[in-house]
């Protein structure tokens, strides 16, 4: 996707909430994002990340007390896929299914805001869905094996190839 | 089916058939899905990456589509760009990196990407104002595909994806339309924040600023969460033939207050594509937009919508450079334009099959 005001890639994909149910989608590169976003009447630093973050904490143009909790909620790291709540507020995007759960606190209000409701209704998968064990399993242990390529203990890389290749034959 | 082969033909979506075809240009459906095994896109190795292409090309394969698989990850930039112009994949898709690409079907109706934002974005479209039936058809294609991947989703949150703004049923409805009345009666921007206030979004065709190109834009849906698929695509089926209400209201308002100026506009328009010997892709559009126009309200008789639809895909950059074989500078591109325009206007009524 384009930036919406030049032909640079959209980095920043920004949801602002003009009113109660109401909302508009921006898509910026940093520049245009930075720009978007630095008319805010706040002191507080104008990046996008405080801007996400006053979303997150579900309370528009909110002052203190919401950026404090968020602060705290910025350490929060997916045991899954390693992912920080910072990181997400800084990209706009999550790193694994199980984000929905770790995170689950701040987004809600997020959701809320966005889609007016925080409840799914409409397709359910044929499939009975996995449950969260089985869900994060595999993205775990794939994510060991990075850390044990990435430290060059090929031993242990080894080993879990192949608990992937069992667990992967057992689901089929 | 290769990329060189598809120069030669064209989408279904281009047609111009279809219940009310003269305005609505196509219906499209767009499903995020991911697979509950890995780690969503931006988060994903190299590695990881290629596992979930391989899933999704097997699963893919096992539905049965016909689909080609295009590697977007090997292909030059001409290419990617020529599938961004046709529709078939995003720029976010074009524009990204590691292992990606995108099955399509041979009438180009299906298209589904992987390694987008989300590991699948499945895209259904028809010609004319059908969205009950894209549903239809995408939410079997979508069960046939599930038959041999696991889909990250959960009971309470429904289809997790990478956004949330996705999260739920992942869908985007949309209708592409044309509306050059609304636009020459000034009455865009009241479309526009109607449709805002009712949290529907407006974008122009290639989804790139507020301004369309040749007065096309497309009308979506914003919630995913909370609303059923049904419901959504109630919405749009509800709100849509309001608009074209209005655009053949403006329209009509056209031919009966400035008949000859429209008429002498339309032919102008049609003269300067027929005989320009160089022209830049922004007049074209405009120009395109005017004869579509023309033709609808019988001031050309002589040239079919589905020629006009498909050259408002031909005259773009890629497509003539992939025509002519190589890269092309924007000059050169003018002249390239301006030549392949003359020769399928010269076919005259060219019904392309
Ligand atoms: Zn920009
Ligand atoms: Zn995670």
């Amino acid at each position: 996707m384009k930036c919406q005001k030049c032909a640079k890639p959209a980095t920043f994909h920004i949801t602002d909430i003009v009113a109660k149910g109401r909302h508009e989608e921006f898509h910026f590169c940093d520049e245009h994002a930075r720009q978007h976003l630095a008319p805010a009447e706040e002191v507080v630093e104008a990046s996008p990340i405080s801007e996400l973050a006053k979303k997150l904490a579900g309370i528009p143009g909110a002052g203190g007390a919401a950026m404090r909790e968020s602060t705290a909620a910025d350490k929060q790291v997916c045991p899954v896929c390693q992912i920080t709540f910072l990181e997400f507020r800084n990209t706009g995007r999550l790193g694994c299914p199980y984000d929905y759960e770790v995170f689950r606190d701040e987004l809600m209000p997020l959701l809320e805001s966005v889609h007016g409701e925080t409840r799914h209704s409409g397709k359910v998968p044929r499939r009975a869905p996995r449950n969260t064990q089985q869900q994060t399993t595999l993205i775990q242990i794939r994510n060991e094996l990075k850390r044990a390529v990435a430290a060059e203990d090929y031993e242990a890389a080894a080993q879990l190839r192949d608990k992937i290749k069992r667990i992967e034959r057992e689901q089929a | 089916m290769t990329l060189d082969d598809m120069t030669r033909t064209s989408g279904e979506w281009l047609r111009g058939t279809g219940p009310e075809s003269d305005i609505v240009m196509c219906s499209r459906i767009r499903l995020a899905r991911n697979l509950a095994d890995f780690p969503f896109s931006n988060r994903a190795s190299r590695g990881e990456k290629l596992g979930v292409e391989s899933q999704v090309k097997a699963a893919v394969e096992a539905a049965e589509l016909d689909a080609v698989y295009f590697d977007v990850n090997a292909m030059s930039n001409l290419d990617r760009q020529f599938l961004v112009e046709r529709q078939i994949v995003s720029s976010e898709l074009a524009g990204g990196e590691g292992p990606r690409g995108v099955a399509v079907t041979p009438k180009e109706n299906v298209s589904i990407m992987v390694n987008e934002e989300d590991h699948l974005r499945i895209q259904y479209m028809l010609s004319g104002f059908r969205l009950p039936e894209v549903w239809e058809a995408i939410d079997d294609l979508d069960d046939r595909l599930e038959e041999n991947v696991a889909y990250a989703y959960s009971s309470s949150l429904g289809y997790l994806t990478a956004c949330p703004t996705n999260v739920g049923t992942g869908i985007r409805v949309g209708v592409m339309v044309h509306l050059p009345g609304i636009v020459a009666g000034k009455g865009i921007d009241k479309v526009f924040r109607a449709l805002q206030k009712i949290n529907l979004a407006v974008r122009g065709l290639h989804g790139e600023g507020s301004q369309a190109f040749g007065d096309f834009y497309q009308i979506s849906n914003h919630q995913t969460l909370g609303k059923s698929e049904e419901e959504i695509i109630r919405m749009l089926t509800d709100v849509v033939p309001q608009i074209l209400q209005f655009e053949r209201q403006a329209r009509q308002d056209l031919v009966t207050g400035r008949r000859q100026h429209l008429h002498d506009q339309v032919s102008r328009a049609y003269g300067v594509l027929k005989t320009a010997q160089t022209i830049s892709s922004e007049e074209t559009m405009l120009l395109l937009s005017s004869v579509r126009l023309g033709i609808n309200l019988g001031l050309i008789d002589d040239l079919s919508i589905a020629t006009v639809n498909e050259l408002f895909i031909q005259t773009q950059p890629a497509f003539l450079q992939k025509l002519h074989g190589g890269e092309l500078g924007v000059e050169e591109r003018n002249v390239a334009r301006a030549s392949f325009l003359r020769s399928r206007l010269a076919e005259g009524r060219g019904d392309d099959e």
